[in-house]
């Protein structure tokens, strides 16, 4: 089926008008030069000159960075070697199905279930050790807890397809098992841990619901900037903030699908 | 009895091996075990906990929690609670009916396409499925705003009085709903579709089947693997979301997620916001279950 029928072309536009017409009108309003309702009165970059003057904005931005950085990190340092633990010895039936049951947790249940839950835990854990204030430390945990989930699950599915071949190649060369690991099994991984991070890092820049429920004052991110302030009303500024964002994802989404798609060449 | 053996070339013990993999597991698992497990477990008794002077937990048992979800309150049964329920399970459903719908024309127009361009229509479905849903829910502000044509027009068939915005309403939640889970449903659905076998299709058609009968049997079938993906991402956050409902849909159309979520905001109870969490843990496994039984009967047919 190289041409599609023209009904059929005619829904697939209106669908793509429906996904993108809001974002579309975000960014035509960023421009615009009155600062109050929704009428064009000329072209402006006047409200992206005052983000970056916005102590609140620059500090949220600042937020989001380090709190997906050092979660993406730990996350997949933690997911990688987990991957490893799980593949590549031989566990029974009963421990595998267990370790996959509770790997696939984070990705199955609601995120408001994981942050519900997480309240009450750092609540709980406030009372014996003072650093589970609602704030980055609490935040950085949560996105944590289910970044390794998907880290783990991408890792995985890279060993299971890298076989067995090359490792055992090195055993009978006598590598020992640092060696083996670093030097063979790792390089051999990197894709899959590259792809796991991205994954990772764009999981963090993206949730809103978990933060929100483990926030503190001083640790506001962009996504919980931008809902505080359209809750209050929309401004230019707050579109001009959210098409820098919708920027930086797509050229996130088409650096990771270059990526990905040249790894798959090769 | 440890007995040798060649493991990944290596010739080595069971016990060994047990034991240097328990090293590889303990660091990942500990952290899921300490902040997943553990606070589920917090969950599920706080929501038979009671709540203190200041909407702190309480630590007796009680079922009070649950009692006032089914709607037994201090005043009589009331069906509010449950009301909140239903309407989420009806709107996920809607939602996820909706994006399928949509989603099979747009998955066989970018199959459709020459192998350069598919890849940028891709790309086009990819940026908002990454997009922050905080952005693409207040997005429809604009599009709803009482100056914009969508609005006049509703104004103009007198669906509205002149000069008001389309949110928050209903049918505002729905628009919103649906855009967010679009292309969780269109992404999976595509993979299926892309390797769908024509040839099947085009055998159905010599032997003078109807379309709708080509469908339901000859890209259907093909088609559900990826389907079946689309629906449980769809369906099961669908459920849980308060985003949209918050922002599109105020005050008048609230969902699970918004109760959730004021349990541990402004209402400060907490031990009822963990009966509730624990309610729609529930019904995701449930309709996990209901779905997974369903499907393998449509498999077989």
């Amino acid at each position: 089926m190289n041409r599609s029928h023209p009904l059929i072309t005619a829904l697939a536009m209106c669908t793509m008008g429906f996904l993108y017409l809001p974002l579309l009108a975000v960014a035509v309003f960023s421009v615009n030069a009155t600062k109050y309702g929704l009428v064009w009165r000329g072209f402006t970059l006047n409200w992206y000159v005052k983000l970056f003057s916005n102590e609140l904005i620059l500090n949220a931005a600042w937020n989001t960075l380090v709190l997906a950085v050092i979660s993406t990190i730990i996350a997949t340092i933690l997911g990688t070697i987990l991957a490893i633990g799980m593949d590549r010895f031989p566990w029974s039936g009963g421990t595998n199905t267990t370790l996959d049951l509770i790997l696939h947790l984070p990705v199955v249940i609601p995120d408001i279930i994981l942050a519900a839950s997480l309240v009450i835990a750092f609540g709980l854990l406030r009372l014996v050790f003072s650093i589970f204030e609602p704030g980055l430390i609490n935040m950085i945990i949560g996105h944590i807890t289910f970044q390794v989930a998907f880290v783990a699950l991408v890792v995985r599915s890279r060993l299971v397809s890298l076989g067995s071949d090359v490792e055992e190649a090195a055993r009978d060369l006598f590598a020992s098992t640092p060696y083996l690991l670093w030097r063979v099994t790792l390089p051999l991984l990197l894709p899959g841990i590259v792809a796991g991070g991205m994954l990772a890092f764009t999981l963090s820049l993206d949730d809103f619901v978990i933060s929100f429920f483990t926030a503190g004052p001083d640790s506001v991110t962009l996504p919980l900037y931008i809902f505080a302030a359209v809750r209050r009303g929309v401004t230019p500024q707050i579109h001009a903030l959210s098409t820098l964002v919708l920027l930086i994802t797509i050229v996130m989404v088409v650096g990771t699908e270059r990526l990905t798609r040249r790894s798959a060449k090769k | 009895m440890d007995k040798l053996l060649v493991w990944y070339g290596e010739l080595t013990t069971n016990r060994r091996l047990l034991k240097r993999g328990l090293m590889f597991l303990s660091p990942g698992m500990l952290w899921l075990l300490i902040f997943l497990v553990l606070p589920g477990l917090m969950l599920i008794a706080a929501s038979f906990a009671g709540r203190g002077a200041y909407g702190e937990l309480e630590w007796h048992f009680t079922f009070e929690n649950y009692k006032r979800l089914a709607g037994f309150g201090i005043f009589g049964w009331t069906a509010d609670y449950l009301m909140i329920v239903w309407r989420s399970v009806w709107v996920a459903f809607i939602t996820t009916i909706v994006s399928v719908v949509l989603s099979y024309p747009l998955c066989f127009f970018i199959a459709g396409r020459s192998e350069r361009t598919r890849y940028l229509w891709l790309t086009l479905v990819i940026i908002p499925f990454w997009t922050n849903m905080v952005i693409r829910a207040y997005a429809w502000f604009l599009i709803l705003a009482p100056e914009l044509p969508v609005a006049k027009l509703a104004a103009f068939l007198g669906i509205v009085p002149p000069g008001s915005a389309l949110y928050p309403s209903v049918f505002a939640v729905y628009l919103g709903m649906v855009s967010m889970f679009l292309p969780f449903v269109t992404l999976p659905l595509y993979s299926s579709v892309e390797r769908i076998d024509w040839a099947l299709v085009e055998a159905a058609q010599d032997l003078y089947a109807s379309k709708v009968r080509v469908f339901m049997q000859a890209i259907l079938p093909q088609t559900l693997p990826g389907l079946s993906v689309g629906v449980i991402l769809t369906f099961v956050p669908a459920m849980g979301m308060f985003v949209v409902p918050d922002l599109l849909g105020g005050a008048k159309y609230m969902l699970v997620g918004n109760l959730i979520q004021q349990q541990f905001g402004s209402s400060r109870d907490w031990a009822f916001g963990a009966a509730i969490s624990i309610g729609l843990m529930i019904l995701t496994m449930f309709s996990l279950y209901l779905y997974r039984r369903k499907s393998k009967g449509v498999n077989l047919v």
